[in-house]
């Protein structure tokens, strides 16, 4: 016991896992998103989202059936006004409603430090309740897949193939780390502000902001930054790529060129393409998954780090935080 | 002696140029009831999280059941009960819902969760509620729910902060009557408060907290006898002549004051408890006794005058 005592005291080590009472945590948050209102609405939503997709896709499909080989991933990008396709307004929202309250939540309950007089770390109520938001959007976007495929298979009558499955099952996992992006977020928000009302409206604002206005504003930081004096090749190119580079902060960017060449086999490119690089090409052929995955890499790697980012920005937040209430 | 159960030494917390908390020594022993006294701001609140490892120190040592919050704060966790100020629940979860949480979190086995959140839930008289919404429940229904959380750990130590906060009445002095029966199984309880005559109703030791430091500690009657410089009013009610009886009351050895009051009215101010001395001058003195009554210290005046004392500088 002195030992154990004394070694614990000179270290700067702190005992035990930091992830004690990780998976209680866990199952608590979830049971508490899937049994909420708000699962309720989201529920409601879910099933407009997949229905309104698949009869919009529907309409038009029914005529074109025999010349696509794609039919299946058609059902995820064929949006009609005023129906976006689904995932780009839906995955964010319900991202945010899983976690605005996630912290100061807990905070205006007075529950926080009843909680942290557990024998847990705080790390593990973060972590947890993170993964707790993650499962529930996965189970909700996997649901949405489910309804799409499934309709889209009884309505169209054609079995999809390996690759076009394959594929969106690619394109699901994007939309759940895309989602991980706003959650985390959110979650961030949430640590930072005292109101929930508050981070939830921070956290659609910044959505908005990267939505509406950051391709435009990535124009115009491209121009000023690198304006086309002379009409040159390189300099037109220079703030083409500036401008790219820009709206790739956007996880909305992101995420679309991750959804392009994935849903649409035959785009070969998502940056700039040279006549160059165009030399012996079958244009309109459809590159296998292995090309296509190949081609998004960058984008899902910096999908997956953006919520990593995020998750860890909040992890300090939230230790330094002091917990009186 | 017995074994210490709190120790700090030095206990320092700095909040940017504010000190919270300076230079704390604090003990509280095995089986005791300790009551951190003080007005709100005095460094109650940021002394007990200290204690469960929730806030780090500036400065200082701190051992909780001989292990250090700041290093090992899992097992202190696991062994101390808290029930914070104003405690919150899940509202929209049921008290058995709540508690099994806890006891999760504690890693307790289901079936010994079960059996322990029952066992709670009949102690604090709850079991008819028990799978209530917690939404539902009353203020003194939520703290004795507090209290079945904190037991279902089975602490060696519950630290209790601002409990009666809040509370009517009848439900202060049921609490109270709760902490007296934990203090019968012989857990150590730490409470804080700034209700006096509670604290002076519970607990065995008392500190007093002001800006940061202990100001006074030892048991209500010392504190009494410290602060007060043994001062002991003695209201008599006696009808006779006033001067007569004031030259006679004023003779007693050991009194330090006389002060009519009213016609037939005095307050006698002495070094002791000199009820039976005064009944006797009086009757001696012509005087027809009618009441007599002797004013423990309070508290109340232990704490006002300390606080004046801090404040200002030793009174005359």
């Amino acid at each position: 016991m002195a030992l154990q005592l004394e070694r614990a005291s000179g270290g700067r080590s702190r005992e035990g896992s930091p992830w004690t009472g990780l998976w209680a945590v866990v199952a608590k948050e979830m049971a508490d998103h899937l049994t909420s209102a708000r699962m309720r609405i989201l529920e409601a939503l879910i099933v407009l989202t997949a229905g309104g997709t698949v009869y919009a896709a529907m309409r038009s499909l029914r005529d074109s059936v025999s010349e696509d080989r794609f039919l299946l991933l058609k059902l995820f990008t064929t949006a009609y006004e005023p129906l976006p396709a689904f995932a780009g307004f839906l995955v964010p929202l319900i991202a945010i409603a899983l976690a605005f309250d996630a912290i100061n939540g807990e905070f205006s309950r007075r529950t926080m430090s009843r909680i942290l007089a557990q024998p847990i770390y705080r790390d593990g109520l973060l972590l947890g309740k993170f993964l707790a938001g993650l499962c529930t959007l996965a189970l909700v976007l996997t649901a949405i897949w489910s309804l799409i495929v499934g309709m889209g298979i009884i309505g169209l009558g054609i079995p999809p193939s390996g690759e076009e499955v394959a594929r969106s099952l690619w394109f699901l996992l994007a939309s759940i780390f895309y989602g991980g992006i706003w959650l985390a977020l959110a979650m961030v928000f949430s640590i930072v502000f005292r109101q929930p009302a508050t981070a939830a409206l921070a956290s659609i604002a910044v959505w908005l902001f990267f939505t509406v206005f950051w391709d435009i504003l990535a124009g115009l930081l491209a121009q000023s930054l690198r304006p086309v004096r002379f009409g040159f090749a390189q300099e037109i190119l220079a703030q083409a790529q500036l401008e790219m580079a820009l709206a790739r902060i956007s996880p909305n960017t992101l995420y679309t060129e991750i959804m392009l060449p994935l849903l649409h086999p035959t785009v070969r490119s998502i940056g700039l393409l040279l006549p160059s690089q165009l030399q012996g090409a079958v244009l309109g052929a459809p590159l296998p998954l292995r090309q296509s995955l190949l081609l998004i890499w960058p984008q899902f790697t910096g999908l997956i780090a953006v919520p990593i980012l995020l998750f860890a920005l909040g992890y300090v937040l939230f230790q330094r935080q002091e917990i009186r209430a | 002696m017995s074994e210490l159960v709190i120790e700090t030494q030095a206990l320092t917390k700095r909040y940017g140029q504010m000190t919270a908390v300076d230079g704390l020594d604090l003990g509280v022993h095995q089986g005791e009831v300790y009551g951190l006294l003080g007005p709100n701001g005095a460094g109650k609140t940021t002394t007990i999280l200290m204690l469960l490892g929730l806030t780090e120190p500036t400065a200082g040592r701190v051992r909780v059941l001989g292990l250090d919050p700041a290093r090992q704060p899992l097992s202190v966790k696991a062994k101390v009960g808290y029930l914070p100020e104003r405690v919150g629940f899940y509202d929209e979860l049921t008290a058995r819902e709540n508690l099994t949480y806890i006891a999760k979190l504690n890693g307790i086995p289901r079936e010994e969760a079960r059996r322990r959140i029952d066992e709670g839930f009949a102690r604090m008289g709850l079991s008819e509620v028990a799978d209530r919404r917690v939404a539902t429940f009353s203020r003194g229904m939520r703290q004795r729910l507090g209290v079945a959380d904190v037991l279902l750990k089975q602490p060696k130590l519950i630290i209790l902060d601002e409990p009666t906060q809040g509370l009517d009445p009848e439900g202060a002095r049921e609490f109270l009557h709760i902490i007296r029966s934990l203090k019968s199984e012989g857990i150590t309880i730490l409470l804080s408060s700034h209700l006096l005559h509670q604290v002076q109703a519970v607990c065995d030791r008392v500190g007093l907290f002001h800006r940061g430091r202990m100001v006074l500690e030892g048991t209500v009657d010392e504190l009494a006898r410290r602060a007060l410089g043994s001062s002991y009013r003695i209201r008599v009610q006696a009808d006779g002549a006033q001067p007569v009886l004031t030259e006679a009351l004023q003779r007693v050895p050991g009194v330090v004051n006389v002060t009519p009051e009213g016609s037939n009215r005095y307050v006698v101010e002495a070094t002791g408890d000199l009820r039976a001395e005064a009944a006797q001058a009086v009757v001696a003195a012509g005087g027809r006794l009618l009441a007599l009554d002797v004013e423990a210290p309070s508290l109340e005046d232990i704490y006002t005058r300390t606080l004046e004392e801090v404040e200002h500088g030793p009174t005359a």
